[in-house]
């Protein structure tokens, strides 16, 4: 069987975005396909070592709520970290992994790992608080993979 | 039911876990073992026909009791 390549794009680094491209990265790389991520902008969240993925109602509206709280009230402090509390309680009761989970998942599975160099620059990341098995590179680093992928996905 | 080699349970677990647990159960496998696996997820059924089309694995049987699946995968 030839390998199969999927090439993700990864630019979202709240708590539920970050699921979609570590899911389909973990699975693709079980089903044997060689994967690469690259990680951009607010994506950049997921590589570090110490995960603080939040999430937010607000600017939200498809949210689904278990009751109806005014756009207001969802700014007063505090409602952030209620809404990331409620929400990892629900997906832990789902059975719902964590996303330090499956990205050991797709460590492991030997996904690999881009951080866009130009962002990481933008937003004063350091090295040491990324990951350390992790790629640096550019637009051109991507295309380098994703000309030759069966899948390219942009999240 | 068929014999089997080994066995996951991944009840409890929803989508994608079952699946990459069940791959890492099978990479500890010979060609030809057979795993049996036992999840709760709905999703698991279509994921596990799907998982095995593409990897080569022949899913040997898939079937509903009680609210749980089971499904029995021959490693390829």
């Amino acid at each position: 069987m030839s390998e199969k390549k999927l090439a993700i794009i990864a630019t979202k680094g709240t708590l539920d975005w970050a699921y979609p491209p570590l899911i389909l990265g973990s699975t693709a790389a079980a089903l044997g396909y060689e994967v690469e991520i690259f990680f951009t902008f607010y994506g950049l969240q997921l590589l570090k070592k110490d995960l603080d993925l939040k999430m937010s109602s607000l600017g939200n509206p498809a949210m689904p709520m278990p009751m109806p709280v005014p756009v207001l009230m969802q700014a007063l402090p505090g409602m952030e970290a209620a809404m990331t509390m409620m929400m990892k309680a629900k997906m832990q009761k789902k059975g719902v992994a964590s996303i330090d989970e499956l990205r050991e998942l797709c460590i492991e599975a030997e996904v690999k790992m881009i951080a866009c160099q130009m962002t990481v620059d933008l937003f004063d990341f350091k090295p040491s608080e990324l990951l350390d098995n992790i790629e640096y590179g550019g637009a051109a680093t991507f295309f380098e993979f994703a000309g030759k992928s069966d899948v390219n996905l942009y999240m | 039911m068929a014999d089997f080699d080994s066995e996951l349970d991944a009840s409890g677990l929803n989508c994608p876990l079952p699946i990459l647990r069940a791959k890492k159960a099978l990479a500890a496998l010979e060609s030809g073992q057979v795993l049996h696996i036992i999840a709760t997820d709905p999703g698991a059924i279509k994921d596990f026909q799907a998982f095995s089309k593409q990897t080569g694995n022949e899913l040997m049987e898939s079937r509903e009791e009680d609210g749980k699946f089971y499904f029995l995968i021959k490693k390829g």
